[in-house]
C-alpha cells in the first residue's frame, strides 16, 4: 500500500478523519476510480448496472408497498385494491414494483446472454458465473413468492402448481408439500410465510449474493467482447504499450495492464446513458401498459383467489414460461419436474461444458454461432408455448424444443473440444 | 505449527469435540424453526367432516363442496355415463384402482359405494389444478367417451370415475375421500364408519 497522502482543506480533513477509521478512499479507488475495465465494452455491458438499478427499485418500492399491504388470506386481495385506489401514488408504487419484476428478468436474461456469447463464464470466471446463477435462482424464488401475495386467482393456482412440483419427489413428496404450504391446501398460512420470505429472507440473500458476485468480478476482472485478457504477465508488456491511466496498485503490482480505462468516470458515464435509455422504456410500460396485455400482470389475477375453481388457462408470468413449457412437454410427472430442474441447473455447468479455449463468439466457429442462434430461437418458442393453452401443436413444438434446448449443451460439449476457431488478436479491437 | 509450544493432538481433539457439540446444538436449534412450518393445530382441526345433502342433485349434475379447503365433487352419474366407463378401460392407467387413491369401499370400476353417485377430490394428481367437468363434448379428447374431466393446466384426462387416461401427465386416479351415507340423501364426507 502506498503511503497515505493527507488531503488538503476542510473537506480533506473530514476525508482524512474517516480514512483513518475506515478505508473509504481506498475502496473507492480500488473498485471505482482506479478499477481497470477493458476499453471496448459495448451495448451488452449495460445490463449488470441496470440489474442493480432494478434491484434498488424493487427494494425501495417493496418497502413502501409493505406499509399498506396486509399479509393474510382475508386481507391481502382487498389491501392491493386499497393500494391501487386509495393510497396516494399507491398505483405508481405497485406498478413500479410489478413492472420492475419483469424488467429484472429482462435485464438478467440479457446479462446472461452476454456472458454466453462472449464466453464470460470461462476460466477464471467460473465462480463468478456460479454466483450469478445463484442470484438467478434466488430471483426466481423471489418472483414466485411475490406473485402469490396479491392473492388473486393466478397467484393461488400458480403457487398450487409450483408447490405441487415438490410432490413429485418420491417418498417424501407429499409431506414436503404439506410442510411448505403449512396447510392441506394453499392458505393464509402459506401466504404469510411467503410474505416473510419475499420481503426479508430472500432480499437479504440476493443482496449478499450480488455483493459476492461483484467481489468475484473485481478479483478476476471483466471479460470483454474480444474475450482476450487485458491483464498480462508482469514484465511481459513494454512500457509504451501499458495503459496510461492510473490504476490501483492492487492490480498493477500483480499484472501489466493493457487497453484498460478506469471504471469511473468512463463507465459510470456510459452506464448513466444506459440508465436513461432504460428508464424511458421502463416508464413507458409503467405509465401506459403496466399489465403488458396480460404478460406482466395476468387477467385472472384481478379476481380474488378461489380454492374451488381453477382458471381455464393457467400459466406463469412470461419469465417462467420456457421452463414451464419443458415441464408440460413431458407426459410424466416426475420426469417433467426433473427435466425442468435440469434445464435451469445445466446453465450453471456452462464453464465446464464449454471446453473451448477461445471465449468470444467473434472468434469462434460457425457451428458455435449456429448453436447459440438455435438456442435463442428455442428459448423464445418455449417461452411462447408455455404461455399458450395446451394444444397438440404446442405440445409437439415444446417437445421438439425441449430436445433442442438440451442439445445446445450436448453439442457444445462435443464440438468445443476441438473447435475450428479464428486467430485471436493480441490487443483489444474496437 | 510443529514447533509451537502446544500439544497438537490435544488441540485437534478439542477442535473436533467443539465442532461436533456445536453442530449438534445448531441442529437442535434448527428444530423449532423447521417444525414451525408444519400445519398449525388450528389448520389441523379445520379438517372436520362435512355433510352434503344430495336430494336436489339431478342426473348428470355435479356439485362442489369444500372439505379441508379442497374442492370435493359429488356427481350423479347417468346410466349412459356408467356404460361408457366400461368401454374405455383398456385406455386407462389404473382401471382397477390398484393404487391406494381410495379406501377399499371404492375399489371397483365405478369407484364409489353407489354406482350412480361419484365422490372425488377435484384436484388433479399432476400438479393440483381443479379439472373441468365435461357433461358431453368430451369425445374430441377421447374418442367414444362423451363425458369426463379435463385438467386445463396440463391436459390430463379422467373418466367419470376419476380414472386417469394414458398418455397424460397425471400419474394417478383422482383421490376418493372417505365418506358415508348417513341416510338416502345425506353424505358425510371425511369419515367412513368412524374412520376419518
Amino acid at each position: 500500500m502506498t503511503a497515505k497522502v493527507d488531503k488538503p482543506g476542510a473537506f480533506g480533513a473530514v476525508l482524512n478523519w474517516i480514512d483513518d477509521r475506515i478505508p473509504m478512499t481506498r475502496v473507492w479507488n480500488m473498485h471505482i476510480a482506479q478499477y481497470p475495465a477493458p476499453k471496448n465494452f459495448n451495448f451488452w455491458y449495460l445490463f449488470g448496472s441496470l440489474a442493480i438499478l432494478v434491484l434498488v427499485n424493487q427494494i425501495l418500492t417493496g418497502i413502501w408497498l409493505t406499509m399498506n399491504y396486509v399479509p393474510s388470506g382475508e386481507g391481502a386481495f382487498a389491501s392491493i385494491e386499497y393500494i391501487m385506489r386509495d393510497v396516494e401514488y399507491g398505483w405508481l408504487l405497485r406498478y413500479l414494483h410489478s413492472t420492475g419484476a419483469s424488467a429484472f428478468f429482462i435485464v438478467v436474461y440479457l446479462h446472461m446472454f452476454r456472458g454466453m456469447i462472449y464466453g464470460s463464464y470461462q476460466k477464471p470466471r467460473e465462480l463468478l458465473w456460479v454466483f450469478g446463477m445463484l442470484i438467478f435462482l434466488a430471483l426466481m424464488a423471489e418472483a414466485f413468492m411475490g406473485y402469490l401475495l396479491p392473492w388473486g386467482q393466478m397467484s393461488f393456482w400458480g403457487a398450487q402448481v409450483i408447490i405441487s412440483l415438490f410432490g413429485a419427489i418420491p417418498v417424501i413428496g407429499d409431506d414436503l408439500t404439506l410442510w411448505i404450504r403449512g396447510d392441506y391446501v394453499i392458505s393464509g398460512a402459506t401466504l404469510n410465510r411467503f410474505f416473510a420470505l419475499h420481503v426479508i429472507a430472500l432480499p437479504l440473500v440476493l443482496v449478499i449474493l450480488v455483493f459476492l458476485h461483484i467481489v468475484a468480478l473485481h478479483e478476476v476482472g471483466s471479460n470483454n467482447p474480444d474475450g482476450i485478457d487485458i491483464k498480462r504477465k508482469k514484465g511481459s508488456v513494454a512500457e509504451e504499450d501499458k495503459s496510461k491511466f492510473k490504476f490501483h496498485e492492487y492490480y498493477t503490482s500483480k499484472k501489466d495492464i493493457v487497453d484498460a480505462i478506469p471504471f469511473h468516470p468512463y463507465y459510470t458515464v456510459k452506464d448513466i446513458l444506459g440508465v436513461v435509455g432504460f428508464l424511458i422504456l421502463f416508464c413507458w410500460v409503467v405509465f401506459f401498459v403496466p399489465e403488458m396485455n396480460g404478460f406482466f400482470l395476468e387477467a385472472p389475477n384481478f379476481e380474488a383467489a378461489n380454492p374451488l375453481k381453477t382458471p381455464e388457462h393457467i400459466f406463469p408470468v412470461w419469465y417462467f414460461t420456457p421452463y414451464y413449457a419443458i415441464l408440460r412437454a413431458i407426459p410424466d410427472k416426475l420426469l417433467g419436474v426433473i427435466a425442468m430442474g435440469v434445464s435451469i441447473a445445466v446453465l450453471a455447468l456452462l464453464p465446464w461444458l464449454d471446453r473451448c479455449k477461445v471465449r468470444s463468439i467473434r472468434y469462434r466457429s460457425g457451428i458455435h454461432k449456429l448453436n447459440i442462434a438455435q438456442f435463442v430461437v428455442t428459448f423464445f418458442i418455449l417461452g411462447w408455448a408455455g404461455a399458450t393453452p395446451q394444444t397438440v401443436t404446442s405440445t409437439i413444438l415444446s417437445q421438439i424444443c425441449t430436445v433442442t434446448y438440451f442439445m445446445f449443451f450436448v453439442l457444445l460439449f462435443v464440438y468445443s473440444k476441438n473447435e475450428n476457431t479464428k486467430p485471436l488478436p493480441t490487443r483489444l479491437t474496437k | 505449527m510443529s514447533n509451537a509450544p502446544v500439544d497438537n493432538s490435544r488441540r485437534r481433539f478439542l477442535t473436533i469435540a467443539t465442532s461436533v457439540v456445536g453442530g449438534v446444538g445448531a441442529a437442535g436449534a434448527a428444530v423449532p424453526f423447521i417444525a414451525s412450518w408444519n400445519p398449525s393445530e388450528r389448520a389441523k382441526s379445520a379438517g372436520a367432516p362435512v355433510e352434503v345433502d344430495i336430494s336436489k342433485l339431478e342426473p348428470g349434475q355435479l356439485v362442489r363442496v369444500e372439505w379441508r379447503g379442497k374442492p370435493v365433487w359429488v356427481v350423479y352419474r347417468t346410466p349412459a355415463m356408467l356404460d361408457e366407463m366400461k368401454k374405455h378401460e383398456g385406455n386407462l392407467r389404473d382401471p382397477n384402482s390398484d393404487e391406494p387413491q381410495q379406501l377399499d369401499f371404492a375399489k371397483n370400476y365405478h369407484r364409489s359405494t353407489r354406482p350412480e353417485i361419484f365422490i372425488a377430490v377435484g384436484i388433479c394428481t399432476h400438479l393440483g389444478c381443479s379439472p373441468s367437468f365435461f357433461n358431453g363434448g368430451f369425445g374430441e379428447k377421447i374418442e367414444g367417451t362423451e363425458h369426463g374431466f379435463f385438467c386445463p393446466c396440463h391436459g390430463s384426462k379422467f373418466d367419470m370415475a376419476g380414472r386417469v387416461f394414458q398418455g397424460v401427465p397425471a400419474p394417478l386416479n383422482l383421490e376418493v375421500p372417505p365418506y358415508t351415507f348417513i341416510d338416502d340423501t345425506t353424505i358425510l364426507i371425511g369419515e367412513v364408519g368412524g374412520v376419518a
